[in-house]
């Protein structure tokens, strides 16, 4: 047991497995996220409501969703990071940081501009949105915090308690729109319900969240590679390697 | 088909303006993170090069476990 657990924090064999997933996340992923936003650019019927404004929805629902569960994602291994000291832990949750700061920003944006034609307004200062733009800036803090810090394990301790004291942020943003007044709509996948679309809207809206899913894990193994090239360049094997790269 | 022809659904009847906004700005800035990333990582990789050209390899026991973080200006 203790053994795989040791295997899995290895940077060496990370970089391995990560080389060999990557081609199949970026292809499988573009493929599912470029049908979801065909499909649901061209195919999907018209809101009944809302008019074709609702099409934003194929990239808003994927961008909140990936943005809240990187989030998850690195709390996860930030609490890795602070009970068994595991390097590779921290590697992902620099490397994820950034990304999700992107995503959590598009989130933003794409809800400020369909709030325009669907509520008037392009922004208010309601749960779901407060919350959505305190994890944009948790994201910042957790860039920076990391950036500040030179003594890698002192830098990652920080980095750690930082993204495990944000997390509380999590629930407040999934729960906003039932525990408070807004303009926001509620979620539009549930676990235990069926969706309250129809098949021909959230069908497409689920491949595009699943795609942008393996997308993300594609830019993620890319810049956790990148990360563990810069700190293990003193090694035996980062050193073969790079000398057989062609680039 | 939701649309009828190339210009209605360009048109989006009247929202076009705001769907199109969105999806430009959403693959400017994944395709600006993507190739951030894929930059940093040739940057990286140029740099050990340097390093092992300037400083051959040394033996096996300084190599085998430094957890040294690198100071670089691309960082």
């Amino acid at each position: 047991m203790w053994q795989i657990f040791h295997k899995l924090g290895s940077p060496k064999w990370f970089f391995g497995i990560a080389s060999a997933l990557m081609p199949w996340l970026l292809g499988i992923g573009v493929a599912l996220f470029m049908t979801g936003i065909v499909w649901g650019l061209v195919f999907a019927p018209q809101d009944y409501l809302q008019g074709n404004s609702y099409r934003i929805i194929f990239i808003h629902v994927p961008s909140a969703f990936l943005a809240q569960s990187v989030y998850i994602m690195m709390a996860v291994a930030a609490l890795v990071t602070l009970v068994w000291r595991m390097k590779l832990a921290d590697v992902f949750v620099r490397s994820a940081a950034p990304v999700g700061a992107v995503l959590t920003f598009l989130a933003l944006f794409t809800g400020a501009v369909w709030g325009k034609p669907t509520w008037g307004t392009w922004w208010i200062w309601d749960a779901r949105l407060t919350s959505m733009l305190i994890l944009l800036f948790l994201y910042f803090g957790v860039m920076a915090l990391g950036a500040a810090i030179s003594d890698e394990k002192s830098s990652a301790r920080a980095v750690a308690v930082l993204v495990l004291v944000g997390v509380v942020n999590i629930p407040i943003i999934k729960y906003s729109v039932e525990w408070w007044n807004t303009l926001h709509q509620p979620a539009t996948f549930k676990l235990t319900e069926k969706p309250s679309m129809p098949a021909e809207m959230w069908v497409p809206l689920l491949l595009s969240v699943l795609g942008l899913y393996l997308i993300f894990g594609w830019l993620a193994c890319l810049r956790m590679q990148t990360d563990i090239l810069a700190r293990e360049g003193r090694t035996r094997w980062v050193k073969e390697l790079v000398q057989a790269r062609g680039n | 088909m939701a649309f009828d022809s190339f210009a209605a659904f360009m048109a989006m009847d009247g929202h076009g303006p705001y769907v199109w906004t969105c999806y430009a700005v959403f693959f400017l800035l994944m395709g600006a993170i993507t190739w951030w990333s894929l930059r940093q990582r040739r940057v990286i990789i140029a740099q050990q090069r340097r390093r092992m050209d300037s400083a051959p390899v040394r033996d096996e026991r300084s190599a085998a476990a430094s957890f040294t973080r690198i100071e670089s200006s691309q960082d």
